[in-house]
């Protein structure tokens, strides 16, 4: 069995269970260990691109390094993905940062982006394979048509991401079809869905949520699958619309046959 | 025009500001575009021109959703985001300078808001 470092991150473990316990299982069944490092700190949200800030680096480095002795690290959470992976395609860019942040954490030696971090969709893209994931479902989303949303932080900026083309992606769409379902393309797919501004400007989330979710339904979808838990509250909450939203990791564990299937 | 809170943005943000050809795709691009007085390209040029005062008193700095997309499709590799953190960071990290308190959290909540909105929320507008 190969063994990964699991980074949940805050949200996972308070407002979206989901997302956390349906990629622990599904890992579990597609024969991949995770393994979940001791006192693992928020992430922070979001990258701070600052070049002289190493205070706002040291979470992720410190989950970096818990990763050093296994295959990877894995993320989940679309935010928390975006800065690990900014943070560890800058500090292997930033030889006076390295220094800083080994000084901060006291480390023997320098830490300059060993760690080879991947989302969980890249896990089962490049690890498991999508077509060993299609031989493992037993119960295909027949009929379904699914709108992967990616949102903002998946894919960009793609240099530092490295996932899959920016502006015209597939992961999620062969995920989509290797658990059985159809993919819907529309316009929106990665397009920001308001993030963190619902706290302070409501009218603006509203803006760009309903944008993503009117351009989804105009396309055909039945439903939205994301990554991320702010996109899923934001599509849920500010948007209005009328699709269900889920997390990829719950119809994976419908596929895998770990979940009861939902009738919606 | 302060020469030094200039300098401290360019070393800040990384960015080579010069290198705008003044195309205006990022502010096209931007999903923020509308709530802004100043757009990610005039962040840019005013930089550029050390015109930096008005940027940092300016709603604009919080209404950037940090999501990428003037970074991803710049054909310069200007990266405005960049450039507007760096004077949002200029802003916020002054004494008494910071956008948003603990205080003001609890009224903002409801029972299905993710915890990753507030921290991230945290880190964008305060030291």
């Amino acid at each position: 069995m190969q063994t990964f470092t699991y980074y949940p991150g805050c949200t996972l473990r308070t407002k979206a269970k989901d997302l956390d316990a349906y990629a622990r299982a599904s890992a579990e069944a597609l024969g991949i260990g995770l393994i979940e490092p001791e006192n693992w700190q928020c992430c922070g949200g979001a990258y701070t691109s600052a070049t002289n800030e190493p205070a706002t680096k040291l979470s992720a480095v410190r989950t970096l390094m818990a990763a050093k002795e296994t295959e990877g690290l894995v993320t989940v959470c679309s935010a928390c993905h975006n800065v690990i992976k900014q943070t560890n395609y800058d500090i292997s860019r930033n030889e006076a940062m390295a220094v800083k942040v080994q000084r901060y954490l006291g480390l023997d030696e320098a830490y300059t982006g060993e760690t080879k971090v991947y989302h969980y969709l890249e896990l089962l893209r490049d690890v498991v394979g999508f077509d060993n994931l299609k031989a493992k479902v037993v119960n295909p989303l027949k009929g379904k048509k699914i709108a992967a949303y990616y949102g903002c932080l998946l894919l960009r900026p793609s240099k530092a991401l490295a996932m899959d083309d920016p502006e015209n992606p597939s992961i999620m769409e062969d995920f989509i079809k290797a658990i059985g379902g159809t993919p819907v393309i529309y316009a929106q797919r990665n397009e920001c869905c308001g993030g963190y501004i619902t706290l302070e400007d409501k009218a603006q989330a509203v803006k760009r949520s309903s944008a993503v979710m009117e351009s989804a339904e105009s396309m055909g979808a039945d439903m939205i699958i994301t990554a991320c838990p702010l996109c899923l509250y934001n599509l849920k909450k500010n948007s209005g619309g009328s699709l269900p939203v889920y997390y990829f990791t719950e119809l994976l564990a419908e596929a895998l046959g770990l979940k009861e299937v939902s009738n919606e | 025009m302060n020469k030094n809170e200039k300098d401290w943005i360019d070393i800040t943000s990384g960015v080579n500001v010069r290198k705008c050809m003044r195309c205006g795709k990022c502010s096209a691009t931007c999903p923020s575009y509308d709530e802004m007085e100043y757009h990610p390209h005039q962040f840019v040029y005013m930089v550029e021109k050390g015109d930096i005062e008005p940027l940092l008193n300016s709603v604009s700095l919080y209404k950037c959703l940090t999501c990428f997309a003037c970074v991803e499709r710049c054909p310069r590799g200007v990266e405005p985001a960049k450039v507007i953190e760096a004077v949002r960071l200029t802003a916020v990290r002054k004494q008494g300078n910071n956008h948003l308190l603990p205080d003001q959290i609890p009224d903002m909540l409801d029972d299905d808001l993710p915890q990753q909105a507030i921290v991230t929320a945290f880190r964008k507008y305060t030291k």
